[in-house]
């Protein structure tokens, strides 16, 4: 599972959680791979990530303070910015693992590097 | 821009094949890329259409796209009668005569529709534009210069005329994008299932969904990721969720003969790994369509999907009749209870769906089985905030059908967001499809069924294989 992913990603097909974001990571593996960078795509999605949610996942990984704390101004055309938003919107993968609801600590694994999104049948 | 008179006429060779998806092909990729264009002749079923446009390089970017397209040629001429095409090509403009200079080897291709000749005929013809003051070489292999010539024999087989239909003549400018498609067979690919899609319909909905480089896609029910396949080729970001968790892993029954288990890379990932277009996947993961879990502020660029209809693939859901609460020591282990999902709750989930997490001007395609008989275009699934671009049909069976729908979302949904409209018929397709002998008319009127599959005679538009799920 991508960061990018992670992003998008809520709690909120379990009965009475309405927001259910973000999720919190706790990571087992994690591996990075190498992604070809592509700035229009990561100036794209700069417009549509949660960049606080971004940095709480990268927090939960261990990468506090790697990632400023705001979008910066001029980010198209600012290419370590892009580069890094790449890094860790594209690269970094969560191979094993849980991702926790905030609401009600309701645990989705990630095996293989794919999340487990789905409720019981008694939490839908 | 050019001014209007410099525009030229250009002609799209199509592929026989897939012929109602030609049109609604053709259009999304002009409207995609705002191509400016005028009509001049758009048949349904002919192989061809004939279109005006300012530039052959307006030209050439359609051809990078189209599927159901063979080439596009800049038309010299078009007649329904050999003399009258002559005269066109004798007193033809300097723009197109200077192509005759004598530095320019040349090569002229014959294509005859509906009728077989000889390599002798074909010779034959292409001397009988001997007339054409053309000074340069003949060179099969690496001409500079393509000349087309096409004669049109008509759709039915069994009836071929002496004469051709219609007559054209004129100068090939480009190839479409189909010769991608050979690329991506299923049989050569290390991941499919049961009900894979065909790589060019595949890619036919890549182009109805209007996906460019740099956009967000998503399957709601991935299955085996072949539109995914699609999107990534046209530079589309992609993911998908399936309920199936084996399927998602990559780890169901091999559906090829003779393979006892899937291999270790077997998956979607690997798929696109292998076709070089690793940077464009995003993710998959196992989740329920009924219930998603996007962030609802977040807008896709384009949805396509093919739903499962409960035929080859069963429709299910988390949820389960009586529900007990499960034993904290089975957590960890534990598989949800599906349950039934009907295909009219499918397309309302589905359309639901799209009205609230596509952007703006965004597409959703999908497919969606239909009994012949009862077809009623009125009676499509529908929802306020999408509307239907296009509506092509894929004959599976002597009753049955699938439609590709196209719908772009036109506003922003208001505050109550699941008001898709679902017909009646999307709820008793299964039954029906079983139940043949409840279909109105079925049996009785077998000259209305004759009359609903007579396509079936040029073997054209039905699939050569069930491909129905």
């Amino acid at each position: 599972m991508k960061l990018l992913t992670h992003n998008l990603l809520t709690s909120k097909c379990l009965k009475g959680v309405t927001v259910g974001y973000p999720l919190a990571i706790v990571a087992k593996e994690v591996k990075v791979n190498e992604i070809d960078f592509n700035p229009e795509f990561i100036s794209r999605m700069i417009q549509k990530v949660d960049w606080a949610a971004l940095c709480k996942a990268a927090e939960n990984l261990g990468h506090s303070d790697e990632l400023p704390p705001n979008v910066v101004d001029d980010y198209e055309n600012n290419e370590e910015f892009l580069k890094k938003a790449h890094h860790f919107l594209m690269e970094i993968e969560v191979m094993n693992g849980d991702l926790i609801c905030p609401e009600t600590g309701r645990k989705f694994p990630v095996t293989d590097g794919i999340p487990n999104m789905l409720a019981n049948e008694d939490e839908v | 821009m050019a001014a209007r008179n410099m525009w030229k006429s250009y002609l799209l060779w199509c592929a026989n094949e897939h012929v109602s998806f030609r049109i609604p092909e053709v259009e999304s990729v002009l409207a995609m890329y705002k191509i400016p264009h005028t009509w001049i002749d758009k048949p349904e079923e002919n192989p061809w259409m004939l279109i005006s446009m300012p530039s052959e390089e307006c030209a050439v970017k359609l051809m990078k796209r189209c599927v159901t397209v063979r080439s596009i040629i800049e038309l010299w001429a078009q007649s329904t009668t050999k003399e009258h095409l002559d005269n066109q090509l004798k007193t033809l403009p300097a723009e197109f005569t200077s192509y005759f200079k004598k530095e320019n080897k040349f090569k002229v291709v014959v294509d005859i529709f509906n009728k077989v000749i000889s390599q002798e005929e074909k010779i034959k013809k292409i001397e009988s534009f001997s007339y054409l003051p053309i000074l340069g070489s003949a060179n099969l292999k690496n001409p500079d210069v393509t000349y087309y010539y096409y004669e049109f024999f008509g759709l039915d087989a069994g009836r071929i005329p002496e004469n051709p239909f219609n007559y054209f003549f004129g100068r090939w400018i480009s190839d479409s994008e189909r010769t991608a498609v050979a690329k991506y067979s299923l049989k050569t690919r290390h991941f499919i299932g049961n009900t894979s899609m065909d790589p060019q319909l595949s890619m036919i909905m890549a182009n109805l969904a209007q996906i460019d480089n740099g956009h967000i896609v998503v399957d709601p029910f991935v299955g085996t990721g072949s539109l995914l396949v699609a999107a990534a080729h046209f530079g589309g970001y992609v993911c998908g969720t399936d309920i199936d968790y084996l399927t998602v892993h990559g780890r169901m029954k091999p559906t090829r003969a003779h393979q006892k288990k899937r291999e270790p890379n077997e998956d979607i990932k690997g798929n696109l790994k292998t076709y070089n277009l690793f940077s464009r996947y995003l993710d998959v993961f196992v989740g329920d369509a009924s219930t998603p879990v996007w962030r609802s502020n977040f807008r896709f660029d384009s949805i396509i999907t093919d739903p499962p209809y409960g035929i080859r693939e069963s429709t299910y859901k988390v949820g389960s009749k009586k529900i007990a609460p499960i034993p904290d020591e089975m957590l960890s282990t534990h598989f949800p209870s599906k349950t039934q999902y009907g295909l009219g709750d499918i397309y309302k989930d589905l359309l639901n769906f799209a009205a609230n997490n596509l952007k703006l001007h965004g597409r959703l395609v999908f497919w969606i089985p239909i009994i012949r008989m009862e077809y009623d275009p009125d009676l499509l699934p529908e929802h306020p905030c999408l509307e239907t671009i296009a509506n092509s049909e894929q004959i599976l069976n002597l009753h049955s059908s699938r439609r590709l729908i196209t719908m772009q979302k036109i506003m922003e949904p208001k505050e109550a967001i699941d008001s898709a409209i679902i017909h009646n018929l999307q709820y008793t397709f299964r039954h029906k499809f079983f139940n043949t002998s409840e279909i109105k008319g079925h049996g009785k009127e077998d000259e209305s069924v004759r009359n609903l599959t007579k396509r079936s005679k040029r073997g054209n538009g039905i699939a050569k294989l069930p491909c129905d799920k």
